[in-house]
């Protein structure tokens, strides 16, 4: 880069104050550091969940229905509320705020979605004997190696874990979006804009928990079923 | 110049939708993957690849940071990469472990559910 382009994008003047540095308020700037390191929280789960399973034998048992059909509805869901989200802001930001808050109201409905299928996909594991640190009798059977080594029982610790802090943030971005709603007039487009940053945030932790939790952990040959 | 952030919001609705689909369009493959047969590694990358492009959709489009300033971006993303990239240095220990695990010679434990509750 020439040393004019750098003075036209870096300008040295933005530092000295009085102005904004990144053009965004101090309070979007804030939402990005939090989402920086709940990306790192969620980073340092998943990848300990990866050590977990690359060092032990590890139980692959979803099957299609219901695990795989509920994880897809409720990634549809998180996709369909992200994209609510999204005209919500993008109508307050012309000043439209009656239309902001029925697509805010639209997203929790989706989020709500995402948390109630989700507890529903729980019960179906929890009620065949999976928890978090024991696995049901018939998955030790299926998935002990044929050099007799067992299945390692942490499987229900990092998934209850992992998809139970999702959860909670799913749940708490709900409320946050409920708020939101509330006081929608009254909140400047920015602070909109930042409940947005969250959400979206809680959709994008879900493009991975959803291929290494789900996708990766398919009862392929339904042996389970067997 | 102005002490406020500009209040406009660059992408239209279209462009959102069109987002959504690819974003839809990608969570379908990663399904019908799930039952390709192939090996760990190969599916791991295949799968990670694609997560990564739809969270860069996610980031860009939805999270507006494509049409953020180029020093936000510049202070946000490349520290978030070098910090998850740097949590694999623990790989080579996992890898190293399976081989010294402890063989089992009793079962772990198993939950006793009752056969009525199914």
């Amino acid at each position: 880069m020439s040393t004019e382009a750098r003075v036209a994008t870096f300008p040295a003047a933005d530092w000295s104050g009085g102005t904004l540095p990144y053009r965004v308020g101090h309070r979007k700037l804030g939402m990005w550091l939090f989402i920086v390191s709940d990306s790192l929280t969620f980073s340092a789960l998943l990848i300990g969940y990866s050590y977990l399973r690359a060092s032990n034998v590890w139980p692959t048992p979803f099957p299609f229905y219901p695990s795989i059909v509920f994880a897809s509805v409720m990634t549809f869901c998180l996709l369909s509320s992200s994209l609510t989200m999204v005209f919500g802001v993008s109508a307050s930001s012309r000043g439209e705020k009656e239309k902001a808050r029925k697509w805010i109201l639209a997203t929790i409905v989706f989020g709500t979605a995402f948390i109630v299928l989700h507890l529903i996909e729980w019960k179906h594991l929890i009620d065949e004997g999976l928890r978090p640190f024991s696995l049901p009798a018939h998955w030790v059977e299926v998935f002990t190696t044929t050099d007799g080594l067992l299945p390692s029982p942490a499987f229900g610790a990092t998934f209850f874990a992992i998809t139970g802090l999702h959860m909670f943030h799913v749940a708490s971005g709900a409320v946050y979006l409920g708020i939101v709603a509330l006081r929608v007039k009254k909140l400047k487009h920015e602070d909109i804009e930042i409940s947005g940053l969250y959400w979206h945030f809680v959709d994008l932790v879900w493009m991975f928990v959803f291929p290494l939790i789900y996708i990766l952990s398919v009862d392929v040959g339904g042996h389970l079923a067997k | 110049m102005s002490v406020h952030a500009e209040e406009h919001f660059a992408g239209t609705n279209k462009l959102f939708t069109k987002v959504w689909i690819w974003l839809l369009i990608l969570t379908l493959i990663e399904v019908l993957l799930a039952y390709r047969p192939m090996s760990l590694v190969v599916m791991l990358t295949i799968l990670m690849g694609l997560s990564i492009i739809k969270a860069a959709l996610i980031v860009a489009y939805f999270m507006h940071l494509k049409f953020e300033r180029l020093s936000l971006i510049l202070t946000i993303v490349p520290a978030l990469v070098v910090c998850i990239c740097l949590l694999f240095v623990f790989f080579p220990d996992s890898f190293r472990s399976a081989g010294l695990r402890y063989q089992f010679k009793e079962p772990p434990p198993v939950t006793a559910v009752d056969d009525e509750n199914h």
